[in-house]
């Protein structure tokens, strides 16, 4: 065998991907020209330009990447900065915060951006039966209080260091005040590029706004568009064919294909798009801390990445941080394979075999039944053995998820460690799927949340993601990349964003024609 | 005529009841797939609350009788409702004028009929031309070569087939797009264009079909007697055979191209998915899939009305082409 471990190898291959997707190493300008085409899936004929509703590829990148923007940013490097937002400062204990807002900032029918188009923007996500997925962030705002036209000062109900960085997720877009109706219907942002064209489910063109306070630096392209390709053979071959420019999703089986085409080039970056296994750790075996080490040294984490993933991802060690994460921890001990360490705890818990069923549907992520099947086979020789239950895909997240004892689930990651730990970690919350209690690890929550000093929050996630990841009721055995692929007419800056797909769902703003 | 008259009629007063009962068959089918609209649009944030609201909202939580009978008041008044995705969006956000189930099928429609329209202007002729010419030459070489080539189409996955003519017509030969997601702005000449691919495809897949009954209609009657006496007369073996027993043959050609046509309406989903063709085959898998009932509905019905119209016609064109039924004793 060789020296070096599969982790490794993905990194310095990622790597390598993007020097090689760039040419030459980091060439920082962009320049101004041509129509972007994209062909992207998770379009749907009820997509609409309200951010509410955003989930799925097409409509984050057409809205949250082209036609309407936040009041944060995070960078490509990962960095978080001020988009519609210029700068803002907090109080020591994290709980009022005040944001001062760009100056001459336009939406696209003219009207000038200012605090109420915040102040009501932010509503929409409150409304009394309001389904938006932001709402748990909206929500913890007590108070909204206008200053000036462009300085409004938040009070939230309890302190949170992450309030500006939560700001720029996806759901939470600026509309115009007093006409959102209007602006969901035509799609009226402040954006790069404005609506021409948008069908539901087939396609949208925008336009490139003259004049936007992003000036020179972004959106270097006269238009775009983009074709509603959820197919995924007929997506590559558009990009194969030259009839778009850039696709998402890469399908694996066709990956070999299109890396020997010469103009097609693969980029991909590990987020924090994950799998779980999780355990209702208040049911037995789960409960008993031993069986659930025995299980997650059971499994093999390694030939899950190669064989459900076929290498495009890395290995998980059961916390739900990943690298795109501000406090990953990437030096924690990496729970490796181990039958003895699991007979080991299998002893520890008295046991001699252990029976257990693990529900599992491709509805949870493509290759789950596989995944589980993998896994029996894995933990078989520690005397652990799994049933594989396979479910049916329709109702899987009403029926098997949080109902069934063990099954197989999936995360999209959250861009902040608290809002992913609160979001199904923290004690009776809805979306609790281990229901696992551990004193230290909520109290550790609590802490941090308000904690405004960097590196103590380092610290603080850090200890978290050990007690997840040695006691945790969770199995989380690896993260899936984001695989997308370009043509070789285009260029970027040689960093690419691993929030989301296609470079943080701004390559139209991002990227250029070489 | 009046005969005739009476036929359509009656046909179309047993169309109405057979849309009718598969409007009852699709509400059941739908209903008894495991899930609802509810918990698939929710996905993994389904919360037994959030699933109770979208149920109450939408009429969900009525017993299935009642639903139904909302439903067909609503259709036979001429309103196909609104989608649920529609109405869920409508409900939870608020907002503008709701798109009903019609406006959001009418352009799909419009596409799925011109794909059908162009795949017929190529098939119909052509598969009629190459039935009549095997007939002819029937047993000789270009007879077996038209039979293999095109029962080996019609035996091939539609997927496969589009693949192939992607290959050698988009990727070796870059002469047609691959995509062809047509939309209003384009030009009859590149709506034109863009839809030859999937054409191409489809026709590939009912030419047999059509050409094969074309040459068993045709050589059937070359044993009849008159075309003995015609070719005694000292006629042309094409004359005989155009002139004389192709009109004979028309019926039963008819038959097979309008079943075709209705295929073509109906049936050309994987086709659609290949080419990102915006047709209503995707809208009604979509709508499966998230158990949108009145969209389902209401593709189902017009799928129903291809079949039932065009049969009709078929039958009224075999019909008025054969003056035994014309005129009945």
């Amino acid at each position: 065998m060789i020296g070096i471990s599969r982790r490794g190898m993905m990194k310095a291959g990622a790597a390598a991907g993007v020097l090689a997707a760039t040419g030459m190493p980091a060439s920082a300008m962009g320049k101004r020209g041509g129509t972007l085409r994209v062909g992207l899936n998770g379009a749907n004929t009820s997509d609409t330009w309200d951010g509410r509703t955003h989930s799925d590829a097409f409509m984050i990148n057409a809205a949250h990447g082209c036609v309407f923007d936040c009041l944060t940013e995070v960078a490509a490097d990962g960095t978080l900065k001020g988009e519609l937002a210029e700068s803002w400062e907090a109080t020591a204990d994290a709980k009022t915060w005040t944001f001062n807002l760009r100056q001459g900032v336009t939406f696209h029918n003219g009207k000038a951006f200012g605090a109420d188009d915040v102040i009501e923007s932010l509503g929409m996500h409150t409304a009394e039966d309001s389904k938006s997925a932001a709402k748990p962030i909206v929500s913890a705002i007590s108070e909204m209080k206008k200053i000036t036209d462009h300085q409004i000062q938040f009070t939230l109900a309890a302190g949170n260091a992450d309030f500006p960085f939560l700001l720029s997720d996806y759901h939470i877009l600026m509309f115009p005040a007093g006409m959102i109706e209007e602006a969901i219907q035509k799609g009226i942002g402040t954006g790069l590029y404005s609506v021409v064209s948008f069908e539901p489910g087939v396609r949208f063109v925008g336009k490139r706004v003259e004049d936007h306070y992003k000036g020179d630096t972004a959106g270097f392209f006269d238009s775009v568009e983009f074709i509603a390709i959820n197919d995924s053979s007929a997506r590559m071959n558009a990009l194969m064919t030259g009839q778009v420019d850039v696709v998402n999703r890469v399908d694996f089986k066709t990956e070999p294909l299109m890396r020997a085409n010469p103009n097609v080039e693969i980029f991909e970056v590990t987020g924090n798009q994950h799998f779980t296994f999780p355990m209702l750790t208040g049911s037995a075996p789960f409960d008993d801390v031993n069986v659930r080490k025995a299980l997650k040294f059971g499994i093999n984490r390694q030939e899950m990445v190669d064989k459900i993933l076929l290498g495009h991802g890395a290995v998980g060690n059961d916390h739900p941080i990943g690298p795109a994460n501000q406090y990953y921890a990437a030096d924690l001990p990496q729970i490796e394979y181990d039958l003895d360490k699991a007979k080991f705890y299998m002893k520890e818990a008295g046991l001699d075999s252990l029976n257990v069923e693990l529900s599992a549907s491709d509805a949870a992520f493509t290759g789950a039944v596989d995944a589980a099947q993998l896994y029996q086979a894995s933990a078989k020789g520690a005397g652990i053995n799994i049933d594989v239950v396979q479910e049916p895909a329709d109702g899987y997240w009403s029926n098997v998820w949080l109902k069934k004892p063990w099954c197989a689930c999936y995360w999209s990651g959250r861009a902040t460690e608290d809002w992913m730990f609160s979001t199904a970690y923290e004690a009776g919350v809805p979306w609790n799927d281990t229901g696992w209690e551990n004193a230290r690890f909520q109290e550790l929550l609590l802490t941090a949340r308000a904690e405004l000093d960097s590196a103590k929050r380092s610290e603080m996630y850090t200890e978290m993601q050990m007690l997840m990841s040695t006691e945790g009721g969770t199995i989380v055995p690896m993260y899936a990349n984001y695989v997308d692929a370009h043509s070789t007419k285009l260029a970027n800056s040689g960093t690419i964003g691993n929030t989301f797909q296609m470079d943080g769902s701004r390559l139209a703003e991002r990227w250029w024609f070489a | 005529m009046s005969s005739v008259l009476k036929i359509i009629l009656q046909r179309l007063a047993l169309g109405v009841l057979t849309l009718f009962i598969v409007s009852v068959v699709i509400f059941l089918a739908v209903n008894a797939l495991p899930g609802d609209f509810a918990q698939s649009i929710l996905g993994q944030g389904a919360t037994p609350e959030a699933i109770a609201a979208i149920r109450k909202d939408l009429g969900l939580d009525q017993p299935l009788f009642t639903r139904y009978l909302t439903w067909l008041a609503g259709m036979l008044t001429g309103d196909l409702g609104v989608s649920f995705a529609q109405m869920n969006f409508q409900n939870s956000m608020g907002g503008g004028e709701m798109e009903t189930v019609a406006t959001q099928i009418a352009p799909r429609l419009y596409n799925t009929l011109w794909l059908a329209a162009v795949t017929a202007m190529i098939a119909v002729p052509v598969s009629i031309a190459l039935g009549v010419l095997s007939a002819l030459y029937r047993n000789s070489l270009f007879d077996r070569a038209t039979n293999i080539f095109t029962l080996s189409s019609i035996s091939s996955p539609e997927f496969f087939l589009a693949y192939i003519l992607i290959l050698f017509l988009a990727v070796l030969n870059p002469l047609l797009p691959s995509l062809s997601n047509i939309y209003d702005e384009l030009s009859f000449a590149e709506r034109f264009q863009r839809t030859l691919l999937p054409a191409l495809t489809l026709t590939l897949v009912v030419t047999a079909h059509m050409m094969r009954m074309t040459r068993a209609a045709i050589i059937n009657l070359l044993a009849s007697p008159y075309i003995e006496m015609a070719r005694l007369k000292g006629m042309s073996p094409i004359r005989v055979i155009v002139k004389h027993a192709l009109p004979n043959a028309l019926a039963p050609i008819i038959n097979v191209i309008a079943l075709n046509l209705a295929y073509l309406v109906t049936g050309v989903v994987v086709v659609e998915v290949v080419f990102v063709y915006p047709g209503i085959g995707q809208l009604f898998v979509d709508s499966v899939k998230i158990r949108d009932i009145p969209v389902v509905q209401a593709c189902c019905l017009i799928f129903a009305s291809a079949y039932v119209l065009l049969n009709l016609t078929a039958d009224i064109l075999s019909i008025i082409s054969n003056p035994r039924l014309r005129h009945p004793k």
